[in-house]
């Protein structure tokens, strides 16, 4: 292979350069791969955050930038997937069907009532999840808002946990199954034990922690000790526990007496997290502990010794051990820390709004969060930014449902489209000729070049 | 990719355009309609009964689950058709669901919340204990705590499937009849401790041995696919059955078991066996929508009369909270025509089931299960 050193590129004009950094990555994808002989990173480097290249940030202008970042693609994204959606929302509406018979006679029908039936979906989705302009009081306006943040609160755990565990370079696809056991295990420390308040509460978050902590630390000492693959770990790993809660719910230790159903008995009200704004909102103080939580996550990763471990491990796992890094202690560590925050969002579930357990108590919320954890670029905040937009994008669907008759399939296709545009950079870039990142701005070359693609799928 | 978005070969290009001019032609033809006068003046049919609103909430399985939530469903949409009331639905996708959505009913000023499946049950209390002015009405779940505004709908599933079981086993040509659920809930098992017991009766009247794979009554144990989606699984299930010698079988496990159906036409096909399949919930030789030849029967939980007859007493102003539970007697349970399968009945057992029918209501057959609603 021939190779062009870098810094001749820089000093030889903006193609030259452009060259050498597409020489970079390249050399960079070799060194990670050993030349092929190694599976890459489960996740790139360079899709775990934008600042992989950060040198660069200064020599360009202030909009060129914000167009090239992550977040605007990240932003364009849900944008995008909000006009298919809607677009969706007015084909399979009836009065929309009903107008189109008519097209030509008076087209002004069919576009009316797709625009009718698009802008009142998302004016309800809205409405239920910012802000109900129709509410009677005070409380029933800002109810929307309360709503989404509840949602939210298991949806910045869970994130927080797989968004960790990328950085280390580990797929983390079992945030369901530590979610489950964290929730189980709080729960049931919730409807066996009776203690003070206060202390029953704590019992009970610490039981979630553990639950997850261990589900997460059986992933990460299988793959530590015996390069079991995490995806194929955590995959198997979700099922045990769905089908273990699912068995345990038909055991004494677990049922609600008197019943037959699978279903445990409620908590009680000494393990509850408490209501934010009294009993009016289901808010709960679990959203607080997430709030915390994102805040212990962005020190960890960005403040210690162990998240600087993390990051240098996810980066790549070879150069680290060369640098004296152990590399198993670090899988197992994140995968720890990953759970015990999956287990969180189990504690928020039980103890917060739904306060029984059943099979079905980790919702979707485990596989939510790989998306959030995607969309919010594996950075603690932005991950905490995305469960609040996912959030919205639940509560309000509620609504849109019962106001509108839209089906709440929509909100999913919005949520998985977006899903979709975030693994394809490039298709973003393209529709709205946005520049890549690091490419020169065409204000200074006085023309555009399209430079080779990065590896920034996720 | 943007390169390689102009990179189109200029063939494919063209087999683009001559489809996009396809399309453009089926709208022109599609669209050629002629509009409705403006300002049509809505037609106000029952307009007394226009103002009341009736909603309903799902479970996970959404109003298409070929059970019990689509039943009910159907059921107020013919009240909406009949009596003229104005509805609004929501699906949950997941349990989290349940309270945003009841709230969300609440919100919207509905005068009867339905409800359905268990897992709704404590939501669905909270809701009625918060709003007392409101009614609600539940299918498939009671409750002791439930305030006096809120009506159970519930069945005894296990007398038809008594009658099921009877017929299974004076049917069966092997001696051998299987049943598998899918999760192990009492809406559920209750269908298989009834028709345990019915194939137990026909042994206790004939002396004979049937043997029934896959429920054991006594120890409330058997088999199970462990959720109402595997489709495989149910197949799987009554590939061993059909291997063990079996040749009627009922799965109790929604779509699951359509699965059964796929498995006793690779049986069946070629006259190499003569496997017969019980069906549940609804008539499947309408509902089931392939091999119908081979459904013998269906147990049936008639969901649909009881929402509309429900939503007809509240809208009379004569709501009450007593718990309605389907039975053979008012119709709520039946066992539906055997169709295709009219020919392998005898008339012997035909009489036989009028009149263990006649039995059960009369009480003279009890049928006991711990599923039964009390």
């Amino acid at each position: 292979m021939s190779i062009h050193r870098p810094d001749d590129g820089r000093s030889a004009g903006s193609e030259a350069r452009i060259e050498a950094k597409a020489e970079e990555q390249r050399l960079e994808a070799a060194v990670e791969t050993d030349d092929g002989r190694m599976a890459p990173p489960a996740v790139p480097p360079s899709a775990q955050s934008g600042q992989l290249y950060p040198e660069e940030a200064g020599t360009q202008p202030l909009l060129h930038r914000i167009m090239a970042s992550e977040t605007m693609v990240a932003v364009l994204a849900v944008l995008l997937s909000l006009i298919v959606g809607g677009l969706l929302v007015a084909l399979t509406n009836e009065q929309v069907a009903a107008a189109s018979s008519y097209f030509f006679a008076r087209p002004g029908d069919l576009l009316g009532a797709a625009w009718t039936a698009a802008s009142e979906a998302y004016a309800a989705l809205f409405q239920g999840a910012v802000f109900n302009f129709e509410g009677q009081t005070f409380a029933r306006m800002i109810y929307p808002l309360t709503q989404t943040l509840t949602v939210a609160t298991p949806l910045i755990c869970a994130g927080l946990g797989v968004t960790l565990a990328f950085r280390a370079g580990l797929f983390n696809i079992g945030a369901q199954g530590q979610i489950i056991i964290g929730a189980m295990l709080a729960a049931w420390v919730g409807f066996t034990w009776q203690l003070p308040v206060g202390l029953h509460l704590l019992l009970v978050i610490l039981a979630g922690l553990a639950g997850g902590a261990l589900w997460g630390s059986l992933v990460g000492l299988l793959k530590a000790r015996t390069g079991a693959h995490e995806v194929i770990v955590t995959i198997m790993l979700n099922y045990i526990a769905i089908y273990l809660v699912g068995f345990l719910l038909t055991t004494p230790g677990f049922q609600r007496p008197g019943s037959s159903n699978p279903i445990s008995p409620q908590l009680g009200g000494t393990a509850l997290y408490p209501p934010l704004f009294g009993d009016t909102f289901r808010l709960h103080w679990g959203f607080v502990v997430a709030v915390l939580a994102t805040v212990f996550a962005w020190w960890l990763l960005n403040r210690s010794t162990i998240g600087f471990e993390l990051r240098a491990v996810g980066a790549n796992p070879m150069a680290a051990r060369t640098a004296g890094i152990g590399v198993t202690k670090s899988y197992v560590v994140v995968m720890v820390i990953a759970g015990a925050l999956a287990g969180l969002a189990g504690v928020a579930q039980v103890a917060g709004t739904e306060r029984v357990l059943t099979a079905g108590v980790a919702a979707s919320f485990g596989f939510d969060a790989i998306t959030v954890a995607l969309l919010g670029r594996s950075t603690p905040w932005g991950t905490f930014i995305a469960a609040l937009l996912f959030g919205a994008f639940r509560a309000g669907g509620v609504t849109m449902q019962t106001n509108t008759g839209t089906s709440i399939d929509i909100v999913l296709v919005v949520q998985s489209l977006i899903v979709l545009f975030i693994a394809a950079p490039p298709l973003v870039r393209a529709l709205f000729h946005l520049p890549e990142p690091g490419a020169v701005s065409p204000a200074k070359t006085g023309k555009s070049k399209s430079p080779a693609a990065t590896g920034g799928a996720a | 990719m943007k390169n390689s978005l102009r990179n189109l070969n200029p063939l494919r290009r063209g087999a683009g355009i001559s489809t996009a001019v396809l399309g453009a032609s089926a709208l022109v033809l599609a669209g050629c309609g002629a509009p409705p006068a403006e300002n049509t003046p809505s037609g106000s049919a029952a307009a007394g009964a226009s103002d009341y609103l009736g909603c309903i909430v799902s479970d996970q399985g959404g109003f298409d689950d070929r059970s019990f939530n689509q039943s009910s469903h159907e059921g107020l949409m013919k009240a909406k058709q009949d009596l003229g009331i104005k509805t609004k639905e929501a699906e949950s996708k997941a349990e989290t669901d349940f309270v945003p959505n009841l709230d969300s009913m609440i919100q919207a000023g509905c005068d009867l919340t339905l409800t359905v499946g268990f897992l709704l049950g404590d939501a669905t209390k909270d809701a009625a204990k918060k709003n007392p002015d409101s009614h609600f009405a539940i299918v498939d779940y009671s409750d002791p705590e439930f305030t006096d505004n809120v009506k159970p709908i519930v069945y005894d599933t296990a007398q038809a499937a008594f009658l099921a079981g009877y017929l299974a086993a004076g049917t069966s040509k092997t001696g051998k009849v299987a049943t598998y659920g899918g999760a192990e809930i009492p809406t559920v098992t209750i269908f298989m401790d009834g028709f345990a017991d019915g194939v137990k009766y026909y042994n206790e009247k004939h002396n004979k041995k049937v043997e029934l794979l896959g429920w054991d009554k006594d120890a409330q144990n058997g088999t199970f696919v462990g959720n109402f989606e595997d489709q495989g699984k149910g197949k799987t299930n009554t590939q061993n059955f059909i291997n063990e010698g079996a040749d009627v079988i009922m799965p109790v496990a929604g779509p699951v078991g359509l699965g059964t159906l796929d498995a006793v036409t690779e049986a069946n096909t070629g006259g190499k066996k003569d496997v017969k399949v019980v069906w549940v919930d609804s008539d499947g030789f309408e509902t089931a929508g392939k091999a119908e030849e081979y459904i013998l029967t269906s147990v049936m939980k008639l969901m649909g009369q009881a929402v509309e007859d429900v939503v007809k007493t509240d809208l009379a102003g004569k709501f009450d909270s007593t718990p309605y539970v389907g039975t053979l007697e008012n119709g709520g349970v039946a066992l539906a025509p055997f169709h295709d399968q009219a020919k392998n009945v005898p008339a012997e057992l035909k009489s036989d089931l009028d009149t263990i029918k006649a039995d059960i209501i009369s009480g003279k057959i009890k049928v006991e299960s711990a599923a039964s609603p009390k």
